[in-house]
């Protein structure tokens, strides 16, 4: 057994090495290092809990542990870069489930010695965890259903859906009123379900493009929940802990509505892609082309800069990029990616899926970094992407994605748009860049035009 | 509406403004096509061929401008034509109305449309229609050949059995569409090519086109509006002289073709120069129209100094491929007439408010229209710094980013002010245990926040799959009840331990995974 200090220590290290862990995510190559602090970290914070003067029961921890490791890292192995989103999301649902577990337990089995305002400080504490934990819960769960396509990516909207929520909250509030005043256990469950429907009603009502934010977001929740639970259970490493990845969610949904200029209030209340304001009718004619006539173009430019989204994601078309844009760049043509910040579903999302591909990093610039740069560009190639290259945005004050930053792809000299069809894209905003004169539709399913475009460009 | 293409009156102008392929492009607009007699001859394209394209052929010129509503040309209207205008009617050809101002206020009097093909405003959205880049294309190719033609030796260097032969150096001045053209031809026929222009930016196209650049040491930039160049100062003249004085004794082509809109020619080539080069040598002078850029060039001439020097001084280059030339200036004509015709209906709309069409528009409905207003646009995005682009003086810029400094310091205090209010409530209710956590918690989202805004974009998947691991560390909790004695807790306790691992063993192992992707190229 470890002295209670020597297991204070052991944390101290721990929480540092969670810290240099996340600060060495600022780089590639450091980041390599930097998951091993992660993984030392928590196996110094397992082993010291374990083997601390708190714990008994191993017959039920080894197990539980050792089955856990297995499905864990089965699904580390197994899960395709295209399904991050959604893995992410059921991670997320698991801790906060677990902060529903704990903050249940720890009001059957309170811990002895509390009096006074000590005792109301903890009754507070279960209810926030368990309120939390249980959003979290539910959210991540319908997230999770949405990503992967099992429930509809659309909005669900309720009638008086705001409503709804804030009669929720207050019941949830009025329940929290009674359960300090000891009127029972039942008040705690019946929060508790309140904010399990809660949770999957918030996430049902937002959709589409926010899909990022929501993930985000919901990893900030499953961070307060952990710290939740730290403060419930008076433990300091899982309020750093909790805080760290708290934080880490919150900045995430700030940089999300940021690139797509909206308020965090108004994505959390949804109805994304509803809006029936009167945007711009567009005029014109969608030009199409066919791959032959794109392959030769792609041989006559210079320049070249490759704009993925999700639609790239879905049609599992990142190794047909990969090679394209190789293929390319062996005959000397400058070939980068533009990477939106919300383009796919997941923060980051697309970066991963070109590394996965083999595509080097260092041609995968952001928005910020490859804007200025479209002007003198020969070619734009827009896979599966609509709204972050949606010129209205900039235009035309009515649309209803007025003002968020967009890759200014319009300035190239010619654009190349893969499509699978004429339809809008994941937000139901008209594209008016599909118009243009220098726009070019390559209709069908991105994987197969790609695979019959690489056949076309010859190799060097 | 009726598109009639006349024949050229001009002496020497082999060029037609209609083509058969263009006329039928611009049927498909709803246009009937007409064209005089003989018209396309010049060019290589008999009346027949029109005929196999639906185009009506007319036979005097008197006939085909009372019948048409629009009438395409290549020069500006001569004398004889000017007796046939007649209010209403719109002609699109070259105009020059800088140096024809004449003509222009007979033109805005007779109540004629003109249409100066010349003063396509220099923008990415109208490279289709801009005549002048076509043509220019064409005369720095035809400079080239020009030179070939009077040169005595090959381009290519090549050994051979009887003996080893240099390849030809050939120096362009003026990198601009001729200039571009002329160096791509000359590479392409195995010459060494030289390139000088006054305007920096364009060094990157001339070794695009493997040219080499000869880039003068001077703190000057030569960019003037719509991707022209401006006038030199005195200071930077001699230096480029200089510069010239040590390339012309090695030089055998020299192709100028430095223009400054609206102004003489620049005499970059003085006689000076011409005396330093080798007998043997070419100069061809696209600038002849203008005076020429070297001061012995005689215009529509072949001239050959004392020193065995060729200067040709032609100005019909386009001319003298008329077919190519037709081919390309009757597609520019069908893009300004598509832009005309936005319903295609056959019937042209004169877009004011289009500033390639206001800008080309130098006579409309009895009114000049000329000079248009300033084009906005580079032709070439310059590396021009922030405070240029908004039009925002230095000074004013730095106002901007002080109040906005302030105003995010202001921000700030009112938030460290409202926490410390927050805290100092908290702190009086809450007992000390707490308290101390609360610190800890404070304490850790700060250091939260600063970590993770210095995260790599590219690396936020990783970010989020790491959080996902580290907030397993809810495990903790877990252990701690496992050995509760109600086995409700126990039974609880325990899932929880299994998903939190879940969470931990999967989180890392995927970032592990997906890190591990990210490689250099």
């Amino acid at each position: 057994m470890l002295n209670p200090n020597i297991v204070t220590a052991i944390y101290i290290a721990s929480s540092v090495l969670f810290i240099l862990s996340l600060g060495g995510l600022s780089n590639q190559e450091k980041a390599k290092r930097a998951v091993w602090f992660g993984i030392i970290g928590m196996g110094l914070a397992v082993f010291a809990t374990v083997f601390g003067p708190q714990v008994s029961g191993f017959g039920w921890i080894v197990p539980m542990i050792i089955l856990g490791s297995v499905i864990g890292a089965y699904v580390a192995q197994r899960v395709e870069m295209t399904g991050m989103p959604q893995l992410v999301a059921a991670l997320h649902s698991f801790v906060g489930i677990a902060a529903v577990f704990i903050g249940i337990n720890s009001h059957i089995d309170p811990p002895t010695g509390l009096v006074g305002s000590e005792l109301i400080i903890h009754d507070v504490e279960i209810f926030i965890g368990v309120f939390i934990g249980a959003v979290t819960a539910t959210g991540s769960v319908v997230a999770y259903g949405k990503l992967s396509g099992n429930i509809d990516g659309k909005a669900l909207l309720l009638p008086a859906r705001n409503w709804l929520n804030l009669v929720a909250i207050l019941i949830c509030l009025w329940l929290g009123g009674l359960f300090l005043d000891h009127a029972g256990s039942w008040t705690l469950y019946l929060m508790t379900l309140i904010a399990l429907i809660f949770g999957a009603h918030l996430v049902m009502a937002i959709g589409g493009a926010d899909m990022p934010v929501v993930v985000s977001m919901l990893n900030s929740y499953s961070g307060w929940a952990a710290a939740a639970t730290g403060f419930l259970l008076g433990n300091d490493l899982l309020i750093v802990t909790g805080a760290l990845v708290g934080a880490s969610g919150a900045i995430l949904s700030y940089i999300m509505c940021k690139a797509m200029n909206r308020n965090f209030i108004s994505v959390i209340l949804g109805g994304w892609g509803t809006s029936t304001s009167s945007a711009q009718e567009v005029e014109g004619d969608m030009i199409a082309t066919d791959v032959s006539t794109v392959a030769l173009d792609l041989e006559d430019a210079q320049t070249i800069v490759i704009v993925p989204g999700y639609g790239m994601a879905v049609a599992q078309a990142q190794s047909a990029v990969s090679e394209i844009s190789r293929r390319l760049r062996d005959k000397g043509k400058v070939v980068r990616f533009a990477i939106h910040p919300v383009a796919g579903r997941l923060p980051g999302h697309m970066n991963v899926l070109l590394a996965e591909a083999k595509v080097p990093y260092d041609i995968v610039l952001e928005m910020d970094e490859i804007n200025q740069d479209f002007p003198d560009t020969d070619m734009v190639i827009i896979l599966g992407a609509n709204d972050i290259v949606n010129p209205a945005a900039q235009d035309d004050p009515n649309s209803p994605i007025a003002g968020m930053p967009v890759l200014e792809v319009w300035k190239a000299e010619q654009v190349i748009i893969s499509k699978r069809g004429q339809g809008r894209g994941y937000s139901g905003i008209e594209n008016p860049l599909f118009f243009k004169e220098n726009s070019r539709m390559l209709y069908g399913d991105a994987k197969e035009t790609l695979d019959q475009l690489l056949s076309k460009i010859t190799m060097k | 509406m009726i598109i009639g293409a006349p024949r050229e009156l001009q002496v020497g102008e082999k060029r037609v403004a209609m083509t058969p392929n263009s006329a039928f492009q611009l049927q498909k607009l709803g246009f009937e096509c007409m064209i005089e007699t003989g018209a396309g001859n010049g060019a290589g394209f008999p009346d027949t061929s029109y005929k196999e394209a639906g185009v009506k052929i007319v036979k005097t010129a008197s006939s085909l401008w009372k019948q048409s509503d629009i009438i395409i040309k290549v020069q500006a209207i001569s004398k004889i034509e000017e007796t046939y205008l007649k209010k209403g009617k719109t002609i699109i050809s070259f105009f020059w109305p800088a140096q024809n101002q004449e003509l222009l206020e007979r033109i805005v009097s007779s109540g004629v449309n003109q249409i100066a093909m010349d003063m396509v405003p220099r923008i990415s959205r109208a490279q289709k229609m801009d005549a002048l880049s076509s043509m220019a294309n064409i005369a720095g190719y035809r400079a080239v050949m020009e030179a070939g033609n009077h040169f005595g030796r090959f381009f290519t260097g090549q050994i051979t059995a009887a003996g080893k032969m240099p390849p030809a150096k050939v120096l362009v001045i003026g990198a601009g569409v001729a200039g571009l053209a002329a160096i791509g031809a000359a590479q392409s026929l195995g010459a060494i090519v030289r390139s000088f222009d006054v305007r920096p930016e364009v060094a990157e196209q001339i070794e695009s086109m493997g040219a080499e650049f000869l880039l003068l040491e001077f703190d000057e930039d030569g960019s003037g509006e719509g991707g022209y160049a401006k006038p030199a100062s005195p200071e930077f003249i001699e230096k480029e002289m200089a510069l010239f004085r040590d390339q012309a004794p090695e030089i055998d082509i020299v192709i100028t073709t430095a223009l400054i809109p609206g102004r003489p020619a620049p005499k970059l080539w003085p006689k000076e120069m011409v005396d330093l080069m080798k007998p043997g040598s070419v100069i061809v002078d696209l600038a002849a129209e203008q005076g020429g850029n070297c001061n012995l060039t005689k215009a529509n001439k072949v001239i050959t100094t004392d020193n065995g020097i060729k200067i040709i001084g032609y100005t019909d280059f386009p001319s003298r491929m008329s077919a190519q030339s037709s081919t390309l200036y009757s597609t520019n004509i069908r893009h300004m007439l598509d832009d005309l015709t936005p319903k295609n209906d056959g019937k042209i709309k004169i877009n004011l408010k289009d500033d390639v069409i206001r800008g080309a528009l130098v006579s409309y409905n009895g009114t000049l229209t000329f000079p248009p207003p300033a084009p906005k646009v580079s032709a070439i995005g310059k590396p021009t710094t922030a405070s240029e682009n908004t039009g925002i003086s230095k000074e004013e810029k730095a106002l901007i980013e002080q109040a906005a400094i302030r105003k995010s310091g202001q921000q700030q205090l009112g938030l460290l002010a409202a926490g410390g209010l927050f805290m100092l409530i908290v702190g009086n209710y809450a007992p000390a245990s707490f308290m101390q956590h609360f610190i800890v918690f404070a304490l850790a989202c700060f250091v939260g926040f600063q970590v993770i805004w210095n995260v790599s974009h590219a690396l936020h998947t990783p970010l989020m799959a790491v959080t996902n691991a580290i907030s397993g560390i809810i495990i903790l909790g877990a252990l701690l009840q496992v050995g509760s004695n109600s086995f409700v807790v126990t039974l609880l306790a325990s899932i929880s331990v299994f998903i939190a691992t879940i969470n931990i063993v999967g989180g890392f192992l995927v970032t592990k995974r997906m890190l591990a992707m990210f490689q250099k190229s």
